[in-house]
């Protein structure tokens, strides 16, 4: 890896402001202007990936403006705010799974650590097998739980012998938390799972095809709060060893699960900070106005 | 009064009833301070007047005119002379039909019995309609009076309207499964028949269909052949072509349409398809004889191959070498819309967050098709298909122009064959007695394929089904 190359050859466009400069806009219209900067720390020393100056439309209508942040190694950044602020898209942006969306347009650059993967040049197929993806509602295939885990090996190719293929099975599920509740029976359909598994065993299956970054769409919001619990849990863990960048609704679970925590507001990246400055001492009013419950 | 006069007279009664109900239910209302202190609009209290009205009158009008001849017939029966009434029942039809056609004047019989009978027969008639006229007058007047003294403003005007409304619509379903339920009953009681002059083994096991055979009467059964299983393997045959053709094709339009197409492309696509399903079938059938068939019987000849030649000259057209192929080819085409869309439909049911699994593992797009939805589409799809294949069992037209009536036990596509359904329509074109084996061999057919049909939309329909609860 050469993060430093890498960061100097991004000139960040916004300067850090200072927390108590930026504190005193507290007025949502001021926001609305298009001239806007994001406080706190947006970028990064060792960043994984690096997203420069990114503007999203759905046909005519923005929905990203001007977003400039870097996602750590192996940190966990949590993205928040209310909703339609466009931190889901933003975050689909990351793996390009908004070409499937015939009207939305992304500008701007996205860098895996030195490759701009919104090149209209770049393969979205093994970049999606570097950049995994965590949904909303947990969607395992109409499978069986092996063959759920399975899937991305196959397609990637990456077991030659059937025994390879099962330690990655394994070595998934267990990463996953899942393996002693579904070994002895692998090949039961995905479906037959709970709904907290069901999460789980989608977790793995993006795990097997050994991504360096996961993104999660709010993974709990259709949980609930011990599935919940059991998930946050894997993501620390799981944080050894990936890049995880999360969307979520809950700022408990933003406050609990991630170094750094992002605050979106109408399609704008309002504050970056460590998530225990977010949650206690934002730079910015609207910051605090959010996790402070005034709105969203 | 005449019949249309006598419904003129109703119309005129029930919405007059309707008026003045609706007017008195007004002048009610305003005498309690508004239409608020009714339970129901002004409209409804007119509405079920008419209703109160018009129903028993219908009634009474209906079953007067279903029982009318009846009665007439007996009565007219104590006219007839002692050895007239002895008669069997066909010549006693006869000789009623011959009354009835001097009653019109258009007979030149001159004998006075019976003149003197249509005469009666005819003062039974305008007694009749004259006793119709006053009663469905009189009930109408009289319950007219009745519902606008009956009218309150407390009556529950708007949910009886409902109800009413309801049984309507209740009627209207019930009339779709009486007659589904009158089918089936006399297809059975015809096969029964049927059986009873062909042993039932000897239907279904048989290799021989030969119905033409039997013309005498007192042959049927023992030199006419009903043997059917010729009938089912040419349909077995035609519908396999058929669904070779259409499936492979229907189920890639599909998954065209649905993953890979653009909207601008659907939307010429798809529509064309429609049309395409919207082709009458005897279309269908001229261009399978007109074109496809010579084509085949060209083609295969270029190949140093000859196939059963049965010359028939339409004008300056020679059409020529019927088979199994071609009936099937253009089967399968007319079919490839009805499987399209239904798979286009299941597909498109899958939902997009399977896609976006599969494309976040990094799959490309044929292989998320693959993998995840045609796997998680499949039943559906197989239901689809199943309704598609009961669909070319059933299919007539096609064969009948295409392919011909040669009953033959045979598995080459080449050379003609003939189907059920064809078979059906060839045994009850022309003049016959339905209690010939011959007719009534059909109606066995039709039991038979019913049967098929029925089994294969019941498993499909379950299928497709149980693919709902799926993800619903």
């Amino acid at each position: 890896m050469n993060n430093s190359v890498t960061t100097e050859s991004i000139a960040p466009l916004a300067s850090e402001k200072t927390p108590e400069k930026a504190k005193t806009s507290n007025v949502i219209t001021e926001e609305n202007s298009d001239a806007y900067t994001t406080v706190g720390q947006a970028f990064s020393e060792n960043a994984k990936m690096s997203m420069r100056n990114v503007n999203v439309f759905y046909d005519e209508k923005q929905a990203i403006y001007d977003v400039n942040l870097d996602i750590g190694t192996n940190e966990v950044v949590a993205m928040i705010g209310p909703s339609g602020c466009g931190k889901s898209t933003f975050l689909r942006c990351l793996n390009r799974m908004n070409d499937t969306i015939d009207t939305c347009k992304v500008t701007g650059k996205f860098l895996l650590e030195d490759q701009d993967i919104n090149d209209r040049k770049m393969d979205v197929v093994p970049l999606r097998a570097r950049v995994g993806m965590v949904f909303q509602k947990p969607n395992p295939f109409p499978k069986s739980i092996y063959d759920n885990v399975a899937y991305g090996a196959r397609i990637h190719g990456l077991a030659d012998r059937k025994s390879d293929l099962d330690d990655i099975v394994e070595t998934s599920l267990q990463k996953a938390g899942l393996w002693n509740e579904v070994k002895d029976r692998l090949q039961q359909p995905g479906t037959s799972l709970s709904g907290g598994q069901q999460q789980r065993l989608c977790i793995a299956r993006t795990i097997a095809v050994s991504p360096e970054v996961i993104l999660m769409d709010e993974p709990c919001s259709a949980l609930d709060p011990i599935a919940t619990a059991r998930i946050e849990e894997l993501i620390d863990e799981l944080s050894q060893n990936y890049t995880i960048a999360i969307v979520t609704h809950s700022m408990q679970q933003a406050a609990r699960v991630s170094h750094r925590t992002a605050y979106f507001h109408l399609g704008k990246l309002i504050e970056v900070n460590e998530t225990e400055k977010v949650f206690t001492n934002p730079d910015h009013g609207l910051t605090e106005a959010y996790i402070t419950g005034r709105f969203g | 009064m005449s019949m249309s006069m006598l419904f003129l007279v109703m119309l005129v009664g029930v919405a007059a009833t309707f008026y003045f109900c609706r007017q008195r239910s007004l002048s009610l209302a305003s005498e309690l301070g508004g239409i608020r202190h009714l339970h129901s609009l002004p409209v409804f209290y007119g509405v079920q007047a008419a209703l109160w009205c018009a129903i028993p009158c219908l009634l009474i009008f209906g079953l007067w005119v279903v029982f009318d001849d009846a009665i007439i017939r007996e009565l007219t029966l104590q006219y007839l002379t002692e050895e007239q009434r002895s008669l069997s029942a066909n010549e006693l039809q006869l000789l009623l039909s011959t009354i009835e056609s001097i009653t019109t004047g258009s007979s030149t019989v001159n004998d006075p019995q019976l003149i003197a009978i249509s005469q009666h027969i005819v003062d039974f008639r305008s007694v009749s309609n004259l006793a119709l006229s006053i009663t469905v007058v009189c009930s109408l007047v009289g319950l007219s009076f009745w519902a606008w003294f009956k009218l309150k403003p407390e009556n529950k005007a708007r949910s009886n309207v409902e109800r009413c409304f309801m049984l309507f619509l209740l009627l209207c379903s019930t009339l779709a499964i009486f007659t589904t339920v009158g089918i089936v009953f006399s297809v059975i009681f015809e096969s029964i028949r049927f059986f009873q002059i062909v042993p039932i083994q000897e239907f279904i096991f048989g290799t021989q269909w030969s119905p033409q055979l039997s013309i005498r009467a007192d042959q049927v059964g023992s030199s006419g052949a009903f043997g059917a299983v010729p009938l089912f393997t040419g349909t077995l045959l035609i519908s396999a072509i058929a669904m070779l053709v259409a499936v492979p094709t229907g189920l890639m339009t599909a998954i065209y349409l649905s993953e890979y197409a653009s909207s601008r492309v659907r939307s010429v696509v798809k529509p064309i398809l429609e049309i395409l399903a919207g082709i009458p079938t005897v279309v269908y059938g001229f261009f399978a004889a007109l074109t496809i068939a010579p084509m085949i019987k060209n083609g295969l000849h270029g190949l140093g191959l000859d196939i059963a030649f049965l010359g028939v000259s339409i004008g300056p057209l020679e059409v020529s070498g019927e088979s199994a192929l071609a009936a099937g080819l253009v089967m399968g085409v007319m079919i490839i819309p009805f499987v399209s869309s239904l798979s286009d439909d299941v597909i498109n049911a899958v939902p997009q967050s399977l896609r976006d699994g599969a494309y976040g593992l990094g799959s490309t797009q044929s292989e998320t098709i693959k993998k995840v939805i045609f796997p998680a589409a499949l039943p559906g799809i197989v239901g689809a298909i199943l309704l598609a294949v009961s669909r070319a069992i059933g299919e007539t037209m096609i064969v009948v122009m295409a392919v011909g009536t040669a009953a033959k036990l045979t598995f080459n596509p080449l050379e003609s064959v003939t189907t059920v359904t064809v078979q059906m329509t060839t045994l009850l074109i022309g003049d016959h007695e339905f209690d010939s084996a011959k007719t009534l061999a059909a109606f066995a057919l039709g039991l038979v394929l019913f049967i098929i049909t029925l089994g294969l939309n019941f498993i499909a329909l379950n299928i497709v089904k149980k693919y709902r609860e799926q993800y619903d």
